[in-house]
């Protein structure tokens, strides 16, 4: 019961901030310089945007919520398991962040969340 | 695709895939190799970090996270999913190698599937635009 309403708060979180951190990260536009001074630059832009912090906040939760349930099951079990999200935040992709997900892509999806749900088993 | 995207795409899932594995196994390993259990308590969360195996775990991932949101910054989320994806079978073999676990003929079949979804939608573009 323990390891199921952790891995709950690990998909519920996971979704979230994926799904702001893309959001933002567009905004934002592609990244170009990967000089140490472009860099320091950059994570200094971004740890001013709040939805970033916010999503950070959403990674902690699942990350501690993730040391929790580590505790308690199989590392081959809880990181495939909390791989649920994949199918949910495919969806979400498409309504939310208006992607455009393709035949390629929604079968990609379908092929992983099926080999996810049997390294689960 | 340009070829400098390409390269830069497939440089940046192999960190982000890399990142993530290795850091869940050290993870996993120092919680269960001297980390005190985690409670209710924020002290526990706390005591658990100060294993060696825990922080060099939590650096590893937030390599992961920044590395993941460099990528998300080109990269459509329905393209980055799948194709991180590949981490999962990465994390299973690390756990059959480094804690022992038991890999059975069900998680063989699905580390054959995620591999199929992730060259999928890798031979695709990481970012598609709507029809017109």
């Amino acid at each position: 019961m323990k390891a199921w309403l952790l891995l709950a708060v690990i998909i519920a979180s996971t979704v979230t901030a994926d799904l702001l951190q893309s959001h933002e990260m567009k905004r934002h536009g592609e990244i170009h310089d990967f000089r140490p001074s472009g860099l320091r630059l950059l994570l200094v832009t971004l740890a001013r945007n709040k939805y970033l912090i916010l999503s950070v906040a959403c990674m902690a939760a699942s990350f501690f919520a993730f040391m929790a349930l580590v505790q308690v099951a199989d590392l081959s079990f809880a990181v495939p398991a909390s791989a649920g999200s994949l199918v949910i935040e495919t969806i979400l992709a498409r309504l939310i962040l208006k992607e455009h997900v393709n035949s390629r892509r929604w079968m990609g999806a379908a092929l992983v969340a099926g080999g996810v749900w049997c390294l689960s088993l | 695709m340009n070829p400098r995207l390409r390269w830069k795409t497939r440089a940046f899932a192999a960190i982000v895939i890399l990142s993530n594995a290795f850091g869940n196994l050290l993870l996993t390993w120092g919680m269960r190799h001297g980390a005190e259990e985690i409670t209710a308590s924020p002290l526990s969360f706390i005591h658990a970090i100060v294993n060696p195996w825990v922080s060099l775990g939590i650096v590893l991932l937030v390599l992961w996270m920044l590395s993941k949101m460099f990528l998300l910054s080109w990269a459509d989320l329905t393209y980055v999913l799948p194709v991180t994806a590949f981490g999962y079978v990465l994390n299973a073999a690390l756990g059959r190698l480094f804690l022992g676990e038991v890999i059975t003929p069900a998680r063989w079949a699905g580390t054959l599937l995620i591999m199929a979804g992730v060259i999928l939608v890798g031979l695709g573009t990481p970012h598609s635009e709507e029809p017109t």
